[in-house]
């Protein structure tokens, strides 16, 4: 019986496709698709003010809500705050991968492995937590720059407009921190995944032939690590877009996006608000993907 | 300029334990085909990669046309290299390849792309300098390195095993290639390569490694006819080591000795034997035709055998089969032996 089985599907291999396709394609259509698209229709209703219900009727008046000054702040502050952490994941994931790729041992990469995912495993929430302790007003970074009579110098920076605040918590520097922490593993990895792919040999070839260490990486590492730092900038960029998370927990009373987001469709109850400055990352998104691959990052996908 | 291309003194390259390269002094000459033979491991990259710059002396001095480069870093010498994998940049065109030494120098686009052009000319490869080396084949690609290490105009161009991944016809054909592009440009060629045949073809000399050391520099022929010691005559082609009591026998010398199986004749039992030879009685054990010759296995009266190769000039594989079990005399010229001592 089993054995006639298998002989049917043997001999229909484009049955056994469909078979296997169907569940991933039907969430993939259905949940994945279906989510978005609701969401699509919903930022075209607006929010009736008097009566506190949604309106289902076509119209852009919720879009046209996103061009208010605050509101549009709101995205220059968000895109701002996702370059610069994509910036400095960049900066720090970029030697560390390349000391994995080139020349940790075996063992020492597996450690390293281990040592960069190993946050991922436990909750987001618990460590971003953490970071609390660490950044708080008595806590370990106040507490430690007390000890080396620092503390001067902290206070300085918090008095700072922009990156300061009351506390590192409570300052745009203690999301920008915390936000480089929680994604910097998205960085490490595909960086270090392209340049491991890079031979040895390439390197010795450009200082054969004249380059400095400097140029080899300007001109044969850097283009061939490219594809694998686009890759990890479009996790970091596109997580701190939407993330609200930090910046409920982190900084002053300022919105980010996805705070935004949380706020209209909790307190508020306006959900095509909540929709439409959803597709606010999803538009910078597409934006952000243009330029990388105007850039040739896809080129050797 | 000075008449040596490179100077090796003394040089020893230790990994942890391992002595890769251990003592080494060595001279190339300048305008030479120099080739270093060995099997793997036996340290001839390690002082391939000395010369470039990827690798540095534990101990000892390598100098270039007199100066002492032991210590410069590869973008400091003027001596280039042919990868074994290619190493071509894959993020760029064959012409951004060929060109990238000279980009970096500084060298302006326009003239970049007349000596380019000549290079990819050079290696036959006119008309390439828009594709990418994805789209080249493993010859093509080996070409564009070389074009691409030339167009420096190096002082020494090293070539690291560069017709390995080569098939047989091809990598015949390159080495003929090879050899007229380095008269050509005269610039001296120091070739790695674990292939005998590869260096007894284009070298002007030969290098032969063994664990480390130099075992014999010499030509092809002093190398092949002269193999200075058992490893020499085992490695390069294929030999007869004699030794013990059946070498006193023969030579009447308690030597050991090397005889190359195609210099021993295989005459009839009572021939005729002169004083400037030597010989042996035996029995043909063993006949295996090979097209273009046949090699027998003589067991020798008294103990010990011989391989002897004859062509098949006249010979075909019915008549070469009839002398097995046949006693026969073999016979060589005394000059044809090299006592390798050990």
């Amino acid at each position: 019986m089993l054995n006639r089985i298998s002989t049917y599907f043997y001999l229909r291999p484009k049955t056994v496709l469909a078979l296997m396709l169907l569940p991933p394609l039907l969430w993939f259509l259905v949940i994945y698709i279906g989510s978005l698209l609701t969401m699509l229709v919903n930022s075209f209703f607006y929010l009736d003010g008097f009566t506190g219900k949604v309106v289902r009727e076509f119209t852009l008046r919720t879009y046209l809500k996103l061009l208010d000054p605050s509101n549009l702040q709101i995205f220059t502050r968000t895109t701002l705050m996702a370059v610069f952490v994509t910036l400095a994941c960049i900066v720090i994931a970029f030697p560390l991968s390349y000391y994995m790729a080139r020349f940790a041992s075996a063992r020492m990469k597996t450690i390293l492995y281990l040592a960069v995912t190993l946050p991922l495993w436990s909750s987001y929430v618990v460590r971003v937590y953490s970071w609390k302790l660490i950044l708080a007003q008595e806590g370990i970074v106040s507490w430690f720059a007390k000890l080396v009579h620092l503390d001067g110098l902290l206070n300085w920076y918090l008095g700072l407009p922009a990156v300061g605040g009351t506390s590192l918590a409570l300052s745009t520097t203690g999301v920008f921190i915390v936000f480089v922490y929680i994604w910097l593993p998205y960085m490490i990895i595909p960086i270090q995944t392209a340049l491991e792919r890079v031979p040895k040999s390439l390197i010795e070839a450009a200082g054969d032939l004249g380059a400095t260490p400097a140029q080899t990486f300007r001109t044969v590492l850097l283009p061939l690590a490219f594809p694998g730092v686009v890759a990890g900038s479009i996790f970091t960029f596109s997580l701190t877009l939407g993330d609200f998370i930090v910046p409920q927990l982190f900084g002053d009373s300022r919105f980010y996006i996805g705070k935004a987001v949380l706020t209209y469709l909790g307190t508020s109850g306006n959900i095509p608000l909540a929709a439409a400055f959803t597709m606010g990352p999803i538009v910078i998104m597409i934006v952000y993907l243009l330029i990388a691959r105007k850039l040739g990052a896809f080129d050797a996908l | 300029m000075s008449d040596s291309a490179i100077q090796f003194r003394n040089v020893s390259r230790h990994f942890g334990d391992v002595k890769a390269v251990n003592d080494v002094s060595l001279e190339i000459k300048n305008g030479e085909f120099f080739s270093m033979l060995g099997p793997s491991g036996s340290g001839k990259t390690t002082c391939l990669r000395m010369i470039a710059g990827f690798d540095r002396p534990t101990s000892g001095q390598i100098f270039l046309y007199g100066q002492d480069v032991s210590h410069l870093p590869p973008y400091e010498r003027s001596v280039n290299t042919v990868f074994q994998d290619y190493a071509l940049f894959p993020h760029m065109t064959i012409e951004e390849n060929v060109g990238y030494g000279l980009m970096i120098k500084g060298i302006s686009k326009a003239d970049r792309a007349k000596q380019v052009d000549e290079m990819l000319e050079l290696v036959q490869l006119p008309r390439f300098g828009g594709r990418k080396p994805s789209q080249l084949s493993g010859g093509q690609r080996q070409r564009v390195a070389l074009a691409r290490a030339l167009v420096n105009h190096p002082k020494v161009l090293l070539l690291d095993e560069p017709l390995g991944a080569l098939d047989l016809k091809l990598r015949q054909q390159m080495q003929v290639e090879l050899k007229s592009i380095q008269q050509r440009v005269g610039i001296t060629f120091i070739f790695v390569t674990h292939d005998q045949e590869e260096a007894l073809t284009m070298s002007d000399r030969i290098a032969v490694f063994s664990q480390g050391k130099i075992e014999q520099v010499g030509t092809p022929s002093e190398v092949y006819e002269h193999p200075s010691s058992t490893f020499v005559a085992g490695f390069v082609g294929t030999s007869n080591l004699v030794s013990g009591e059946v070498a006193k026998r023969i030579t009447g010398a308690d030597a050991r000795f090397s005889i190359r199986p195609e210099k021993i004749h295989l005459g009839a039992a009572d021939q005729k034997t002169e004083a400037d030879m030597f010989f042996v009685d035996g029995k043909v054990r063993d006949v295996v035709y090979l097209g273009l010759y046949t090699r027998y296995l003589v067991e020798l009266d008294g103990g010990g055998d011989l391989v002897v190769v004859e062509q098949n000039l006249r010979t075909t594989s019915m008549d070469v089969m009839k002398v097995k079990n046949q006693k026969v005399r073999l016979l060589w010229k005394k000059e044809h032996v090299s006592y390798v001592g050990g």
